[in-house]
Parts: structure tokens; sequence; C-alpha cells
């Protein structure tokens, strides 16, 4: 894969500037497009590109992986860089509750699922 | 932590991310998971795969596979949108238990776990509850009724699984949206009874 200056790239390993390991991103933490990934122009890489497209709406890593067609492992690189770059917005629910409880164990949280389900 | 403050006000400024949680449907292979997340989900249910030597260092069968590079696990999941800022999914275990890595993945934050059971086949699901139980994940057990069961089987069922009296179990069909949405009310209110116990 050739990035636009003919530079080869390899795109499931680059790991500059990550905050935490890939593998901490939860399965269901919301991939969001920022204003400057809607923004930038379409991305060179086209597996960047469609994950950049479908996130206009929030998904999660898991929608992400299975709309795009790869695998759990290759999904959470490329959203962690994106994230990296200012391109997704990743909503994780785990660092979101960091240092608290987590939301699974968060009791006005559970009883919004309940009423939420009860009312589907 | 801005998020769990106006989440507790019930604030709704509008650039607030929407919090995502899931539940887990577990159970052993054909006993109806995907069936059951299907019938709640809003899209078809998605697949999707890890590859097996993402995470080889963790499983110790791996020499028993037929190809350990190309050897992929699938889970399914489906999504419910409770409310504008809450998501709920469902993630269905890979239909072969002995894929622990990948349940780890999916259980990790998870409120709960359903574990399905086909009574017709009730060991298919020992390392499911094994492993719900070891990590102390909130459960509840529901007999998938393929076959008729009555509400009076269940005790039975119960004993059989060497189950406490503490974890609920429902029969349910997989396949029926109101059934369904009985089983995770169930989790999602067991659930809140371990926290206020506690
Ligand atoms: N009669 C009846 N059939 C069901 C029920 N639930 C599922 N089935 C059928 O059982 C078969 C297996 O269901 P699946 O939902 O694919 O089971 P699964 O647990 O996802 O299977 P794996 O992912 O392969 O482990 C399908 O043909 C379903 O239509 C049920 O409650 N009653
Ligand atoms: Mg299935």
């Amino acid at each position: 894969m050739a990035a636009p200056d003919g530079r080869r790239v390899r795109p499931y390993l680059a790991t500059r500037g990550r905050t935490r390991p890939v593998q901490d991103i939860a399965i269901e933490a919301l991939v969001s497009t920022t204003k400057d990934g809607r923004t930038n122009g379409s991305d060179p890489e086209p597996e960047r590109e469609r994950i950049l497209r479908l996130c206009h709406s929030p998904r999660s890593v898991a929608e992400v992986a299975a709309i795009v067609s790869m695998p759990l492992g290759v999904a959470r690189v490329l959203v962690a860089d994106l994230e990296t770059e200012g391109l997704v917005r990743v909503a994780d629910p785990h660092a979101a509750f960091a240092g608290s409880e987590e939301p699974a164990r968060n009791l006005s949280v559970l009883e919004r699922v309940r009423d939420g389900l009860r009312r589907l | 932590m801005a998020f769990v403050d106006s989440e507790v006000s019930g604030g709704t400024q509008a650039d607030q991310d929407a919090l995502s949680v899931k539940i887990v449907v577990a159970g052993g292979f054909g006993v109806g998971k995907t069936t059951f997340v299907g019938a709640v989900s809003e899209i078809e249910p998605l697949r999707t795969e890890a590859l097996m030597t993402e995470a080889s260092t963790s499983v110790d069968d791996l020499s028993m596979l037929p190809d350990k590079r190309t050897t992929t696990v699938a889970m399914d999941f489906g999504r419910i949108t409770l409310a504008d800022d809450l998501v709920l999914y469902l993630f269905g275990t890979p239909g072969q238990n002995r894929f622990w890595f990948m349940w780890d993945d999916i259980t990790r934050g998870a409120i709960g776990a359903v574990v399905l059971v086909d009574t017709r086949r009730l060991a298919d699901c020992f390392g499911a509850i094994d492993y719900v139980e070891q990590r102390g994940i909130p459960f509840v057990v529901a007999l998938n009724a393929f076959n008729g069961i009555q509400e009076h089987d269940v005790e039975d069922v119960r004993d059989a699984l060497q189950v406490g009296p503490e974890v609920p179990f429902v029969v349910t069909d997989a396949r029926d949206r109101e059934s369904v949405k009985v089983v995770l009310v169930t989790l999602v209110e067991h659930a809140m009874s371990l926290i206020q116990q506690t």
C-alpha cells in the first residue's frame, strides 16, 4: 500500500503516540468521526476511508470490524490510529468511568437499560 | 468526570458521546444464541471475527488446530438503541466454547450474561456456566423451549446444573421478541440486586 508521496506504509503496524494498548479498546466502544475526520478529504487508505464514512453516525468497534470486513484486532489498530490523528473519537465506556464504578455496575445506568428494554 | 455527572443529573449536552453497554449471550453450539440476538436487535445480527493468532498465547490447545495461521473465531452481535444517548449491544459467544480468549474480550465490562440452555443437551452449557461463575459475572439461565419444557421442570434443571438458588431461571423461546425481552430484563434486574446487596 502506498502513501500519497509514494512511500510505502504498513497500515496495521503504526503505533505513534498511542496512549493505551490497542487491545484495551472495548468491543462496544463507540467510534464517531470528528469534524476533522469529515472535512479532511478522502483518506488514501480505503479501509480508513470506509471507517471515517461509516462512523458519521457512531458505531461500535465490533460494528466497524463486521461492516468493513476485517478482524477485530485490525479494526482496533486502525481505530486507534484514527483517534491518535484526531479523525475519530472513541467513547470507551470503561474509560469514561475510570476511577469510579464501571457503567455495568452503576445502578442508574442499569435502571435506564431496564426501562429502555421494557419500552421496546 | 463530566459524563458521569451529567448522567446522574440527566444532562443533555448536544455534543456528548452516547454510552454503550453490553450483555453476553452464551451457551453451547446451536442452542439459539444468534436467534436470541436477532429477535431483539434493530439490525440483522452482524458477525465479527478475531484471528486465532492474535491471542495464541492464551490458548493452550493451538497445536490441535489444523491451521493455526488462518483459524478465525466468529461471534454474532446485535444492537438496541435504548435512548439517544444509550446503546445496548448483545454479543453471542463463539459456538465452540474452547475459544476462551474471545470470551474475555466479550465479557469485560458486561452487564451480565444470559446462558442459553437446551434441556436435551444440558452438558453443552457447563463450560459457559463455569466461566461466568468463576469470574463473578452476573448471569441468568434461559431454558430455550425447543420441545416445550414446562415451568415445573425448571428446578430439576437447576439441580442438574448445580446452580445456586440466587440465579434466576427462565423458560424462553429465542425466536420470540417479547420472550427475549423478559429474559434481558430479568438479567438486568438480577445485576441490580447484586449491586444493592453489596
Ligand atoms: N423450535 C425452536 N427452534 C429454535 C429456537 N431457537 C433457535 N432455534 C433454531 O435452532 C437452530 C440454531 O439456532 P442458532 O440461533 O443458529 O444457534 P446458535 O447458538 O447461534 O448456534 P452456533 O452459533 O452455531 O453455536 C436454528 O435453526 C434456529 O432456527 C427455539 O427457541 N425454538
Ligand atoms: Mg450463532
